[in-house]
């Protein structure tokens, strides 16, 4: 008997969206849209081709950049950004842990629970940026404004992340120091808080990290740090200064994401 | 297991007395810290306006209402291009983040002494500066407008993208790759084949979750100049118009929950 050969197949990969209607559907839809986006985005090209220059000027002055003519300038805002970020950290989980307490369904009743949760809803929708903008306004020039709009980020992004650590801890071992006659407050301090400690101290470095970033932010608003000294640089066309300021950003960013890791192994 | 003697009675303590010898002391030097930059802060403070501050909040409240809806209207045009610097600008970081990721992780970069540092310093300048910062640079480069907040988002989110992403790719299965390679496969091939489909849903999660970001990042970058609703912020501020200020809050307010709403959809739906 002679049985026909089998028509030569071809191997194909499966795609990632297996519906086929769906998939032409949405690369259709991606493709109108950057047509779209494109003809709509209004662009000066006159403009860019006009900065060309100025930004092959921008790099060449990383090489090498000018640390030394505005050095007192970096150094101050530098420092200022530092223990700006330190202040509003500390003020800021301050804050946060009654109000993260407050927010873990396991811990609060229905409306402590609902108002701490809005509390944390509120202060994290808004950026730094706009948050600096307002404390400006109310507190006036300065560092201060600042660290209170870090201060109120840090709240809402670190109750919110110590609330769900609350929530999602261990009952057996809290219910095992309940029943030994702990009170309230012993009950925190030897059934949750040993629980969510280390993940906590993590948490705490990874914020100090963002709010040093965001410090050289809030300055261009009026908020102090560093951000003021490098928004002036760069209306000078001092870019050699804003590379430096640039570069010194980075390395501080890299030191603390370095020992922020290096803490937290040694805390685990 | 760290025990007191005490009247002959044996009480637990929770730590020896060293470590919390040691505790104390690191307390206290975190204390001091704090205090010390609590002064600096202070010196620095007018307190005067900060003791006048809670009159000038309401004051400023019963200014904001009730918000100018007519106003509204206007803000669609600033609305879309805070959409599109946001999706445009991450399309731009996950085209670019691809290539880096797969430098920078340990399993797939061509030479772990030379190659691998320079992707991770392109991954840690491109975090650690501000997507603000970023613009402020670009506006003063190529003019105010819409591309520099694009390009500035795009080149403060590759890094970001890549280094979940070459996370990712450091967790994948080898024995995959190594099926793969046993089939005769070429570099590339295992490259396409072997690890990319590997890490192609978290690729996507990444990227959607990065829009997300930078919906809420594009919202401001006009303060800078770099396009968006941000520009009608500042001017309205600047014009006192408290009545148009509210507005724009509430529109930034609902543009950030309905990205986030999508965005967690969306990587529901991946994963």
């Amino acid at each position: 008997m002679i049985s026909k050969a089998p028509a030569q197949r071809v191997w194909k990969r499966k795609p990632m969206i297996t519906n086929p209607k769906l998939r032409w559907g949405l690369i259709g839809g991606v493709v109108v849209y950057l047509i779209i986006a494109f003809y709509t985005m209004e662009v000066d090209w006159g403009r860019v081709a006009a900065g060309m220059p100025r930004a092959e000027r921008f790099l060449g002055s990383f090489f090498p950049p000018d640390f030394t003519s505005r050095w007192e300038d970096i150094y101050v805002g530098i420092v200022e950004s530092l223990w700006m970020t330190v202040v509003s950290t500390v003020v800021g989980i301050a804050i946060s842990i009654p109000v993260g307490l407050g927010a873990a369904r396991n811990l609060s009743s229905r409306p402590v629970y609902l108002f701490c949760r809005g509390v944390l809803a509120v202060s994290r929708t808004f950026p730094e940026i706009i948050l600096a903008l307002f404390a400006v306004k109310l507190f006036g020039f300065g560092p201060f404004a600042g660290i209170v709009a870090l201060s109120i980020a840090t709240i809402g992004f670190y109750g919110k992340l110590l609330a769900e650590d609350i929530e999602d801890m261990d009952p057996v071992q809290a219910e095992a120091i309940k029943s030994t006659g702990a009170g309230w407050f012993q009950w925190l301090n030897y059934a949750v808080q040993p629980q969510v400690m280390p993940r906590m101290i993590g948490l705490g470095m990874y914020r100090f990290d963002i709010n040093f970033r965001e410090s050289a932010v809030v300055g261009i608003v009026g908020g102090g740090g560093i951000g003021a000294t490098l928004l002036t640089s760069f209306d000078r066309y001092e870019f050699d200064t804003s590379a430096a300021i640039l570069l010194v950003i980075i390395t501080i960013v890299m030191f603390v994401e370095y020992s922020s890791g290096f803490i937290r192994k040694w805390v685990q | 297991m760290p025990l007191k003697m005490n009247n002959g009675n044996k009480v637990w303590q929770r730590r020896t007395s060293k470590q919390q010898l040691l505790n104390w002391f690191a307390w206290l030097i975190a204390v001091a810290i704090f205090v010390y930059c609590w002064q600096l802060v202070s010196e620095k403070t007018m307190w005067i306006f900060v003791l006048d501050s809670p009159a000038q909040a309401s004051d400023m409240a019963e200014r904001m209402v009730p918000p100018k809806w007519g106003y509204l209207s206007t803000l669609w045009g600033p609305i879309w291009d805070t959409i599109n610097i946001a999706t445009l600008g991450t399309l731009i970081a996950i085209v670019l983040a691809f290539p880096v990721a797969f430098l920078a992780a340990r399993n797939t970069t061509p030479s772990v002494r030379f190659v691998r540092p320079v992707a991770l310093f392109i991954i840690v300048s491109s975090r650690s500066i501000n997507s603000l910062l970023w613009a402020l640079m670009l506006v003063t480069i190529i003019g105010p407008g819409v591309l520099a907040g694009v390009i500035a988002i795009g080149l403060r989110s590759i890094g970001f993208c890549a280094k979940l992403l070459y996370e990712a790719i450091e967790e994948i299965n080898e024995t995959q790759v190594e099926a793969i390679t046993a089939t005769g496969a070429s570099g590339p091939q295992i490259l396409n084949f072997g690890i990319v489909p590997q890490i192609l849903p978290a690729f996507a999660g990444i990227s959607v979750f990065r829009w997300d970001i930078n919906i809420r990042e594009s919202t401001v970058l006009g303060l800078v100049g770099a396009g968006g609703i941000g520009l009608e912020l500042n001017a309205s501020i600047n014009t006192v118009s408290w009545t148009q200020v509210s507005v724009i809050l509430l529109v930034i307010l609902s543009t950030v929950v309905v990205s986030e709403w999508v965005s967690a959809k969306v990587r529901h739906a991946i994963i």
